[in-house]
């Protein structure tokens, strides 16, 4: 490449071109790619070279450029050829996050969970007026009495919107206090191991030189991360809307905490979940949408989990936790054996089924005694207190 | 100095590099734009290598990085030799007054460079390979995004050290965590996948000395063929080029000639106990009849 053609100015290029770039630019932005304007202003430089003439060149040099992720790498390709050889057929935009559609089955879900309007929007009054009352004196779970009541009332038998909308918030707090905690203890349990010279000689300053006061270096440790896999069947259909909110409270207070969703397959829903906002991240799981109240696959999920997901989401210090009730449609078989192979993956696998709060239960279906062997801590998880109980649980490991 | 997108591909297969072409058009631009590259893929494709292909390229130096848990900017950027800073301090006492002491110790001398300092401060610009950037912490991560947009570092005791010349960055990522978004936009995006038959065959007829083309033909369709079955880690390129080194070294002619030794020296490939006992006798023949 020459210098002339370096320097070439964005303006070299006509007019149409620009715009039509910028709508290609506005058609990855609509398919999940993150671009800026300084991709675009990088792309209208390429476009004014020699070498955009040649189509063939031209569609490397753009997916280098706006793509981020192996999974703009995989779209990339269909969007451009649909783009710009003109089969606007083939455009495929993601179905989240889009805005005025029409109720999908989650949110529906959610509505007829959480009756009345604006759920959990971060200042609605209800959560404001619990957060303040628990700021008086008493730990932040145990704020009020009516709240006490609400943690220990089986979430099948919360009817009154107002007390669900309650709960809902409940279990989002509940997520950020498991956080702090959860911090806190870290800090006090490091110690030293190696000799910190640079700090050594900074503290030596007040002593004339001679390093009585040694610094140590610290091992960090590694924050716990939680995985969460919720099961979004038809049985679990009376918890579900409760555990998105406790899903999103988890994923949006700890940093490392990766959430997903599964019924008859597995997604991938992190992102969705972290919009501060409750409600928009519940619109945003309309990708999930489809199947939801349908069958269970729980074996086949985890061995999708297992083999696309598992190596990426889970280090050396990783609590598996599986929100489900166990009945499974698939194969108890596979459930097990990719049990097992999760089993080594990780540190400690959680399972939380609501069914154990009832009363006389045994976990008798095929799929929670396949799984069984390969689970460290079984709980329930049917109302908040038992949610709250797991905190200790998680510190420890 | 700017090469365009023919004359790198031909560079880098002068440099025992086979890229795609695509690769070719992601290193051209890296230059274009100033641009860090990042390389992401299964392990064993060759991410690393593309560094060192581009510094052939280039003709200039690779300074290299490893990435671990734990790194911080001590082994990163710079370090003060404190040995060598107090035998100064204790040499001079009494001698000399403090603040030429001072003015001494934290001086170039004194300083030792590591690899992110090393890359800017080289007259021809380097090739800077920062490899499995997903292993460093986040924190790390944060501080190289501000230097890979600045091209300089402040030293405290020392003042600003500008850039002499910019480095060409290639990062390379397992996926074994998220990379941010900030990073991730900084750069530039390719996606190394496992090269196709025909790529891989040319692969092992550049790299092994001596063996015949019918012969890296069928190491790479059987290779292609491991690789579609269901196994925990896949053999990577490097793990092909060995075992196309072993055949060759056993006098292999053609991977039918002998099953036996095809099966035994499978170990090249197969690493781990749980895929070993799934590439069974049985499997090894089913898919050398396939190929070969």
């Amino acid at each position: 490449m020459t210098a002339a053609a370096h320097h070439s100015e964005p303006g070299s290029i006509g007019e149409a071109m620009r715009k039509r770039l910028a709508g290609f630019a506005r058609t990855l932005r609509d398919n999940g790619f993150r671009i800026g304007i300084r991709e675009t202003q990088d792309a209208l430089r390429l476009l004014a070279l020699p070498l955009a003439a040649r189509p063939a060149s031209l569609k490397p040099a753009l997916r280098a450029l706006f793509c981020a992720t192996h999974s703009d790498w995989d779209k990339f390709d269909g969007i451009f050829d649909a783009y710009w050889t003109g089969h606007p057929g083939r455009i495929k935009t993601t179905i989240s996050g889009a805005p005025n559609k029409s109720r999908t089955p989650f949110q529906q879900l959610m509505e007829s969970a959480s009756a009345s309007a604006p759920s959990g929007l971060p200042d609605h009054p209800e959560r404001r007026e619990a957060e303040l009352q628990s700021e008086s004196g008493k730990g932040r779970l145990q704020g009020a009495s009516r709240f006490d009541t609400l943690a220990s009332t089986d979430l099948r038998h919360i009817t009154d919107p107002k007390d669900m909308e309650a709960a809902h918030a409940l279990a989002n707090r509940l997520a950020r206090v498991m956080r702090a905690r959860l911090v806190r203890r870290e800090r006090t349990s490091r110690s030293g191991r190696r000799l910190d010279l640079r700090r050594t000689i900074h503290r030596s300053i007040s002593h004339g030189g001679t390093p009585f006061d040694l610094a140590w270096r610290k091992r960090k440790v590694r924050q716990l991360r939680l995985v969460v896999l919720l099961d979004a069947s038809g049985s679990m259909n009376l918890y579900t809307a409760f555990f998105v909110r406790f899903l999103h409270g988890v994923v949006d207070a700890f940093r490392e905490a990766e959430a997903f969703v599964f019924h008859t397959r597995l997604a991938h829903v992190s992102a969705s979940m972290r919009d501060r906002d409750v409600a928009r991240a519940v619109d945003r799981l309309s990708l999930m949408a489809q199947g939801i109240g349908g069958g269970t696959k729980i074996g086949e999920s985890l061995a999708t989990f297992n083999r696309w997901h598992a190596r990426r989401v889970i280090h050396s210090r990783t609590a598996i936790i599986i929100v489900s009730d166990g009945y499974d449609t698939g194969d108890p078989a596979l459930l097990g054996s990719e049990m097992k192979r999760l089993r080594r993956l990780c540190r400690r696998i959680v399972w939380l089924n609501p069914l154990i709060g009832w009363k006389d239960y045994s976990p008798q279906a095929r799929g929670m005694q396949a799984a069984l062997p390969y689970i460290d801590l079984f709980a329930p998880a049917h109302n908040l207190d038992s949610l709250a109980a797991l905190e200790p649980y998680l510190a420890k490991i | 100095m700017t090469l365009d997108r023919e004359a790198i591909s031909e560079r880098l297969a002068a440099a025992g590099y086979i890229a795609d072409r695509d690769l070719a058009v992601a290193l051209w631009l890296m230059d274009d734009l100033k641009r860090p590259l990042l390389l992401e893929g299964e392990a064993g494709v060759g991410k690393t290598e593309v560094a060192k292909a581009l510094a052939t390229v280039h003709g200039t130096e690779l300074i290299r990085l490893q990435c671990y848990e734990g790194l911080d900017q001590n082994a990163a950027l710079y370090e003060w030799n404190y040995q060598r800073q107090l035998l100064a301090i204790k040499a001079r006492e009494g001698t000399a007054d403090p603040d030429t002491i001072e003015d001494h110790i934290f001086s170039e001398r004194y300083l030792l460079e590591r690899p992110l300092l090393a890359a800017i401060r080289r007259v021809t610009p380097p090739v800077l390979l920062i490899d499995e950037i997903d292993r460093a912490d986040e924190e790390f991560e944060a501080f190289l995004l501000e230097l890979l947009s600045d091209f300089q570092i402040s030293i405290p005791e020392l003042g600003t050290i500008k850039a002499i010349s910019i480095p060409r960055v290639v990062l390379t990522s397992n996926g074994t965590r998220e990379l941010s978004d900030a990073l991730r936009r900084r750069c530039l995006y390719h996606y190394i996948d496992f090269p196709d038959v025909d790529r891989e065959a040319r692969i092992i007829l550049r790299r092994t000395p001596g063996i015949d083309a019918a012969l890296a033909g069928q190491i790479a369709r059987m290779v292609a063929a491991i690789r579609r079955e269901d196994l925990r880690k896949l053999p990577g390129v490097a793990e092909t080029l060995d075992w196309a080194a072993t055949l060759a070294g056993l006098g292999v002619h053609d991977l039918r000639q002998n099953p036996e030794t095809l099966h035994d020296t499978m170990m090249c490939l197969i690493k781990t106990h749980e895929d070993r006992a799934q590439m069974t006798r049985e499997v090894t023949a089913r898919l050398l009849g396939k190929v070969a």
